[in-house]
C-alpha cells in the first residue's frame, strides 16, 4: 500500500498553504512531517483526511484517486493537538463510536474497545466521563479511538504539544511503542510535530516542511546529518542551529577579525567566497583557549545550561551538559568544534557537510 | 469601613429584592381576597387584615355567564401557540445557525454576518412597524383571528432569537469535533445530530427559553391579529380590567399567567449556568 501526491496546491489569497506538495508514503512507515508553526503540517494532513480539497494535485492510495473518496468513507484516523472528544459520550463510547457507524457487531465492538482502552493504558476507565479525565487521559482517549478503528492511515497532528513536559516525555516514550507497533501492521503513519527532539525520537522517514512546501525528505538520520537548507537546519535542530556568515580566504574561515579558524578536512575544497556556516549548539563549548564572547542569556534547561553568545556581529547559542550559573554581560571564552561544521551557500543550499564533505 | 460596606451592599439587595419580589406578593395576598377586602382600603396579611377566599381563582374557570372570568381557553391557546412557535423557531433557527456559523456563504457584498444581522434586524423594528404588514397578509391567507396565523407570526417573531443565541452557541463549539465526527465515519447530517446537537443541548435550552418568554408575554400581535375567535392569555387578562375590575380574579390569573415561566426556568436553570463542552476541547 502506497500513498502518493502529486504537485498538491492549496492556496488562500496570496499564500500558499500547500505548495507543489509531492511525496511518496509506504505502509510500516512512520512518517514525521516536522516544521514551524504555519508551515502547513496540519493544512497537509487535513488534506490527507480529506477534511480540506486541495486546489490542484491528486492523492492517490494504491492506484486509486483518494481525492474523490468522502471523508468520512475514507479508511483514516486522526488525533488533533486539542484533546477531541465527544464530551456527550463516556470513554467506552467515544472509542466505541467509529466502529458503530460502521454497523459492526457489539461482541466485535467490545473487543476492540478493550483491546484499544488496554494499549493506550485506559482499562478502568470505561464509564467515565470525558470530562472527569485529565488532559493526557483525554489525549489517550482520542488515541484509543484512533487505533479502535484499524485505519490504513493513521494521522496524528502535533498530539503532545498541549501536555506538560513531564507528561509529554512519559506519553512520547508510549505512544512511540504503540505507533511501532501500529505501523508494523500495515498502516501509514504520519505524525507533526514542531519539536525535532520528538522527530528524531519517533526516527521513521522525516519531511521536512515550511511555507507550504516539503524542503527535504528523507529517513531521520539522513536529514539530520545532512541538511539540504539552511532553513531545514534551523527546523530540525532544538536549539536552531547556529548559523553565521563568513568568509573563505587563504585556507581559514574568517568571521571576524578576532574570530577565524583554519577550514576543517571535509571543508577543504570550498571555493574561497561568502558563506553562511552551521554549528549545533552542542559543538560551542567553553575553553579557555577559544573566542571572546560576551554572554547575553544564560538559560537552565533541565540538567544542561543554553548560553545565548555575542561577539560583534556573530551571535551563537551554546550547549553545556551540566548547571552552571553566569552573569549577563560575563565575558568567556568559547571554542567551536569545527569538524561539525556545515556550510551553505549564501542562498541556503549546503556545501559541505561533516558527515558526506562536499556537495 | 468594611462593615459599612456589607451593610450598605446588603440593604441594596435587600431593597431590590423587595422591588422585585412585593408585586408578586401584592398579587398572591389579592388573588385570595373579595371584593370587600379590595375596596376596604389596603390590606396585606391573610388571617389578620382579611379572610382569604378562593373566589378569585374559582372565577378562572367559570364561565362570564356564571360570575366567572374564563381563562381555560385562552391559557391553553397561549400554551399551543407559544409552544408550537417556539418548537418551529428553534428548529429553523437551529438549522439556519448551523450553516452560519460552519459555512462561508457569498452573495455580492452580503456575508454570514450580514445573514445573521438581517434575521436579527426583524427584532430591531418597533412592532408596530410589522403589525399593518402582518394583518394585510394574514389577511389574504385568510388566517386572521386563527391560532395558525399567530403560530406563523410567532415563527418570524421567534426565529431570529434562536438564530442568534445558537450560532453564537455553534462559534463556540469546536469545529474539530465536527471534523472528528466525519472521520470516524459519519456523513455531514450525522455529524451534526449525533455529535454537534447532542453537545448544543444547553444552548438550544436557552434559546427554546427566551422563545417561551417573548411569545408567551407577546400581548401586542396577539391583540392585534385576533378579535373574536381566537384569543390568548395576555389578551383575556387585560380584558379583565373593565368598569368593574374583579382584582381578585385579575391577580389570580397574572399569577397562573406567570407560572408556567417559572416551573420552565426551574427545570432548565441548570443547563443556563453551564454548558456541557467543557471536555470537548481541554
Amino acid at each position: 500500500m502506497s500513498l502518493i501526491a502529486s504537485n498538491l496546491c492549496l492556496k488562500a489569497d496570496t499564500e500558499y498553504h500547500l505548495n507543489d506538495v509531492c511525496f511518496e508514503m509506504s505502509k510500516g512507515e512512520i512518517y514525521t512531517i516536522i516544521g514551524r508553526t504555519l508551515a502547513g503540517k496540519t493544512t497537509l494532513l487535513k488534506t490527507i483526511a480529506g477534511l480540506i480539497a486541495p486546489d490542484s494535485g491528486t492523492l492517490n492510495l494504491d492506484g486509486r484517486d483518494f481525492g474523490r473518496i468522502p471523508v468520512w468513507k475514507r479508511e483514516v484516523a486522526m488525533v488533533y493537538q486539542q484533546f477531541i472528544n465527544y464530551p456527550h459520550l463516556s470513554v467506552y463510547e467515544n472509542v466505541a463510536f467509529p466502529l458503530k457507524q460502521r454497523g459492526m457487531l457489539k461482541t466485535e465492538i467490545h473487543n476492540r474497545v478493550m483491546k484499544s482502552l488496554l494499549q493506550v493504558g485506559l482499562e478502568g476507565f470505561e464509564e467515565r466521563k470525558i470530562q472527569a479525565l485529565s488532559g493526557g487521559q483525554q489525549q489517550r482517549v482520542a488515541l484509543a479511538r484512533s487505533l479502535v478503528k484499524e485505519a490504513n492511515i493513521v494521522l496524528l497532528d502535533e498530539p503532545l504539544v498541549n501536555l506538560d513536559y513531564k507528561l509529554r516525555e512519559q506519553l512520547r516514550e508510549e505512544f512511540r511503542n504503540i505507533f511501532t507497533a501500529k505501523a508494523s501492521e500495515d498502516a501509514i503513519l504520519i505524525y507533526s510535530s514542531t519539536d525535532p527532539v520528538e522527530a528524531m525520537q519517533l526516527g521513521g522517514q522525516i519531511l521536512v516542511m515550511d511555507e507550504g512546501r516539503i524542503l527535504q525528505q528523507g529517513n531521520a538520520k539522513a536529514v539530520y546529518e545532512n541538511p539540504s537548507s539552511a532553513k531545514v537546519s534551523q527546523i530540525t535542530n532544538d536549539p536552531a542551529m547556529n548559523l553565521f556568515e563568513g568568509t573563505v580566504a587563504e585556507g581559514k574561515i574568517i568571521l571576524s577579525p578576532q574570530i577565524q579558524f583554519d577550514l576543517p578536512r571535509h571543508c577543504q575544497e570550498l571555493p574561497p567566497e561568502k558563506y553562511n556556516f552551521g554549528l549545533r549548539a552542542a559543538a560551542i563549548t567553553l575553553d579557555e583557549g577559544g573566542f571572546p564572547f560576551t554572554i547575553e542569556l544564560s538559560e537552565i534547561s533541565g540538567s544542561e545550561t543554553f548560553l545565548h553568545l555575542k561577539h560583534e556581529h556573530v551571535k551563537v547559542v551554546g550547549l553545556l551538559d551540566s548547571v552552571q550559573n553566569f552573569n549577563m554581560g560575563e565575558t568567556i571564552t568559547a571554542r567551536f568544534d569545527t569538524t561539525h561544521l556545515y556550510a551553505f551557500a549564501t542562498d541556503g543550499t549546503l556545501k559541505s557537510s561533516p558527515y558526506s564533505g562536499m556537495k | 469601613m468594611g462593615l459599612l460596606y456589607t451593610c450598605l451592599k446588603y440593604l441594596a439587595v435587600s431593597l431590590w429584592s423587595i422591588f422585585v419580589i412585593a408585586p408578586f406578593l401584592w398579587a398572591i395576598s389579592t388573588s385570595f381576597k373579595d371584593f370587600q377586602s379590595v375596596t376596604n382600603g389596603a390590606t396585606y396579611i391573610p388571617w389578620v387584615d382579611f379572610e382569604p377566599t378562593l373566589e378569585g381563582w374559582r372565577a378562572l374557570w367559570k364561565s362570564p355567564a356564571k360570575g366567572g372570568v374564563d381563562i381555560v381557553e385562552p391559557f391553553f391557546n397561549s400554551i399551543f401557540v407559544t409552544c408550537a412557535g417556539s418548537l418551529i423557531s428553534i428548529l429553523l433557527g437551529t438549522l439556519a445557525a448551523y450553516a452560519l456559523s460552519r459555512f462561508t456563504f457569498k452573495a455580492g457584498f452580503i456575508r454570514n454576518s450580514d445573514i445573521t444581522f438581517f434575521f436579527i434586524s426583524q427584532r430591531i423594528m418597533p412592532p408596530v412597524v410589522l403589525a399593518i404588514p402582518f394583518f394585510i397578509m394574514l389577511g389574504k391567507f385568510a388566517l386572521l383571528d386563527t391560532l395558525l396565523g399567530l403560530i406563523v407570526v410567532y415563527i418570524v417573531l421567534l426565529m431570529p432569537i434562536a438564530v442568534w443565541i445558537m450560532v453564537d452557541f455553534f462559534n463556540k463549539v469546536p469545529r474539530e469535533i465536527d471534523e472528528t465526527a466525519l472521520i470516524d465515519g459519519c456523513n455531514p447530517y450525522q455529524a451534526f445530530y449525533k455529535v454537534v446537537l447532542p453537545n448544543s443541548i444547553p444552548g438550544i435550552i436557552v434559546a427554546g427559553m427566551f422563545c417561551l418568554i417573548f411569545g408567551w408575554t407577546d400581548f401586542f400581535f396577539s391583540f392585534i391579529l385576533t378579535f373574536t375567535e381566537v384569543q390568548l392569555l395576555p389578551v383575556a387578562i387585560v380584558a379583565l380590567n373593565s368598569s368593574i375590575t374583579p382584582w381578585w380574579s385579575l391577580s389570580a390569573a397574572a399569577l397562573v399567567s406567570v407560572a408556567p415561566l417559572i416551573a420552565v426556568a426551574f427545570v432548565v436553570e441548570r443547563y443556563l449556568s453551564k454548558g456541557n463542552l467543557s471536555g470537548a476541547l481541554k
